[in-house]
């Protein structure tokens, strides 16, 4: 299979055009998917904006208005008539322009999309997905800097998907669209510029794999989504200070392989689970209870969150860096953990 | 009609005062002294200044993304949101929230909100309590046509219709959502007739002329005062720049905002009717131009010298202190 360099965004994009290509049941829909171009009364635009991210930029091009639909500032409108399309034999991708405006259309995630199938006695399905964007970093203060995958994954009947690279992402979302269920698919909006190696044929990666992005055998950190990266880059130097850290990447958050990072636990010993959302009822503390129930024996210290804080995302610069977990600071968790210090909080 | 010279001379310097800090904040943006990205409301003065000066002062506004020209015309001085705006503490909400989230509740103005159709329900909760607590005063939601779609914008007007409130709702209607048009998500193409199918006074008016915005605001805000209720106004307007600062979408030619600019700028056009009806000179709009000027370069000033908040102020402010963001 032929890779190239891609960046995560057009890893996406990618992904968008090769599903709507394999299958016509496939369609998008969400505000400026397309954009102004391609308005009738100005012929000279050919290509369309894509969105503020330009993450399906040029689809409408291929694929027409008819499939790349620009809905109006009705978020509850459109979700939930995915629904009804998916229900219909359609396949749905609706994009939420960023994950904190899904608080407008969560009931029909919440109450509909994830429950139906269930209550319906479990034989229809509702093959939608969700695309949003999640994460601070982006001066954009606390309406447009939200996780919020701990939210999504409390709820039965959701999958739940945020990708840490390009190859992940396009695997994963090509993944997302063949499922036969509703997946929340989170992009990070600091990695939309990231280049991985991405083959240019369609290919698939099983939802619920977790994946190992680098091997040690000193301690294991856990990082959600951009946090996977922040990761690697303390692994690194750390590695300089004999310290051998062992990288996951859930990339699934519902369902998550547990599996595969308590095996880690099991090698290492030592766990430290970094995320940039809220510390209470997060990812991090779903993960941390369950190794403290599946792995408690192989524990040689206490299991460390790193997170952002209890706040809102703050605006201005130096209130916003220090909200999310650096590079720093995960250095400094892991060693003091190794060395079984007591860890001051970082707040 | 003629204007009175005095209000007419306020009302000018008012719209230049914000054209100025949005053409400003939008140069500082690009150097990366704004940082992220702001709205600029070039082009819709007309409608803050408008609405805003046929307010009383203790009167309410709840507004949207794209605020600060409400926010100058509703009496923010232009240090404290240039100073927001460069996230500096000295800024209206402390460089918390910044361009979208401009807010001083105690003097009335219950905030912008980066979630389009927040403003409106909270301006109308704002008038129910201004009955219910009797007060002589009035609120005033802003919504844009994009932020008109949303069907939690018109709960809020049924339930200001049902309840008699005080609410004056103004769209503030630049005839974009980031690049979609309005003609194509609305059906009907009436947004004032959808007002008006809830049972209220519903106008559209011409957003581009001030003194039309100030009477249909004071005609509202006399009859919400006399408890007939809410008053729904559509302004048309155009946003001069783009969506957000330094896009340029390929969604609307350049004749056609060549065409709103030179023949419909609200600022040009009432300047040339105070000149001509005698209210005003050319030699005191020149000084009125520089003496504008003047103020958002110290406003500049007064932001660049101010300091960053500290870090160690982080964790205040989640709540009124009963749960801390400790716990
Ligand atoms: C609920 C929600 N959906 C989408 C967005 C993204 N967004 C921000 S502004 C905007 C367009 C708003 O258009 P309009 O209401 O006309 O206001 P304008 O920007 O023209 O002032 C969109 C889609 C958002 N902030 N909130
Ligand atoms: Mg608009």
């Amino acid at each position: 299979m032929t890779s190239r360099l891609l960046t995560y965004k057009d890893a996406i994009n990618e992904a968008l055009r090769q599903e709507m290509q394999a299958d016509s049941r496939v369609f998008l829909i969400g505000e400026d998917v397309a954009g102004g171009a391609g308005r009738d009364e100005f012929p000279g635009a050919t290509d369309a904006w894509g969105g503020p991210f330009g993450v399906t930029k040029g689809l409408v091009t291929e694929f027409g208005r008819e499939r790349v639909i620009d809905s109006l500032l009705a978020e509850t409108g459109f979700v939930g008539a995915c629904i009804g399309a998916a229900f219909a034999g359609l396949r749905p991708v609706a994009e939420i322009m960023y994950a904190d405006f899904l608080g407008t259309s969560f009931d029909q995630i919440l109450n509909h999309a994830a429950k139906l199938r269930f209550t319906y006695g479990g034989i229809s399905s509702i093959p939608l997905v969700i695309r949003t964007v999640t994460g601070a970093g982006f001066r954009a203060a606390s309406e447009h800097s939200q996780m919020l995958i701990s939210i999504y994954s409390h709820v039965p009947g959701l999958k739940v998907i945020a990708p840490s690279n390009a190859f992940d992402a396009k695997g994963l979302l090509i993944s997302a669209i063949r499922d036969p269920d509703p997946v929340i698919f989170m992009e990070h909006k600091r990695l939309y510029m990231r280049e991985s190696m991405v083959p240019e044929a369609p290919y698939a990666i099983p939802i619920g794999k977790g994946d190992i992005k680098r091997i040690g055998n000193s301690i294991t950190i856990v990082g959600v989504q951009k946090m996977v990266n922040t990761a690697l880059d303390a692994a690194n130097i750390l590695e300089k200070e004999g310290i051998h850290a062992e990288v996951i990447d859930p990339r699934s958050y519902s369902p998550l392989d547990i599996e595969l990072i308590c095996e880690s636990v099991e090698k290492t010993g030592f766990l430290l689970i970094v995320d940039e959302s809220h510390p209470r009822c997060s990812i991090a503390s779903d993960i941390s209870s369950q190794v403290v129930d599946r792995a408690f024996a192989s524990l040689k210290g206490p299991i460390k969150m790193l997170t952002g804080l209890h706040t809102p995302v703050p605006y201005s610069p130096p209130l916003e860096d220090f909200f999310i977990p650096s590079v720093n600071e995960v250095v400094r968790y892991c060693t003091s953990m190794i060395k079984g210090e007591n860890i001051v909080n970082r707040y | 009609m003629t204007t009175d010279s005095k209000w007419g001379k306020e009302t000018l310097r008012q719209m230049l005062l914000i054209r100025n800090f949005e053409e400003t904040a939008d140069k500082l943006t690009l150097r990366g002294k704004v940082p992220g990205g702001m709205h600029n409301s070039s082009g819709q003065e007309a409608v803050a200044v408008g609405v805003m000066s046929a307010l009383d002062p203790k009167d309410v506004i709840a507004t949207t993304h794209r605020s600060h020209h409400h926010t100058i015309a509703k009496g923010m001085p232009v240090n404290i949101v240039m100073a927001e705006l460069f996230t500096k503490a000295t800024g209206c909400s402390g460089g918390r929230g910044a361009s979208m989230h401009l807010a001083d509740v105690e003097n009335g103005h219950f905030g912008g909100n980066g979630i389009v159709g927040a403003g409106v329900g909270i301006a109308m909760g704002a008038a129910l309590g201004i009955k219910q607590m009797g007060h002589k005063k009035v609120a005033v939601g802003f919504v844009g046509d994009g932020g008109v779609n949303t069907g939690r914008t018109w709960e809020a007007v049924n339930m200001a219709v049902i309840y008699k409130l005080p609410l004056i709702i103004i769209v503030d209607n630049n005839q974009y959502a980031v690049e979609t048009f309005v003609e194509r998500v609305t059906g009907g193409n009436d947004i004032a007739k959808r007002g008006a199918g809830f049972g209220l006074p519903s106008f559209t008016i011409d957003g581009q002329d001030v003194e039309e915005v100030h009477k249909h605001t004071s005609e509202a805000r006399n009859r919400a005062l006399a408890g007939e209720g809410p008053t729904f106004i559509n302004a048309l307007t155009y946003r001069y720049y783009g969506h957000n600062v330094g896009e340029k979408g390929q969604y609307r030619t350049q004749e056609e905002i060549a065409d709103w600019r030179s023949h419909r700028d609200p600022i040009d056009r009432f300047s040339a009717k105070l000149i001509s009806e005698g209210a005003l000179t050319q030699a005191d709009y020149e000084a009125m131009i520089n003496s504008v000027a003047k103020e958002i370069e110290e406003a500049v000033d007064f932001a660049e010298k101010s300091p960053l908040p500290d870090v160690s102020t982080i964790l205040d402010g989640v709540d009124s202190g009963l749960l801390g963001a400790r716990k």
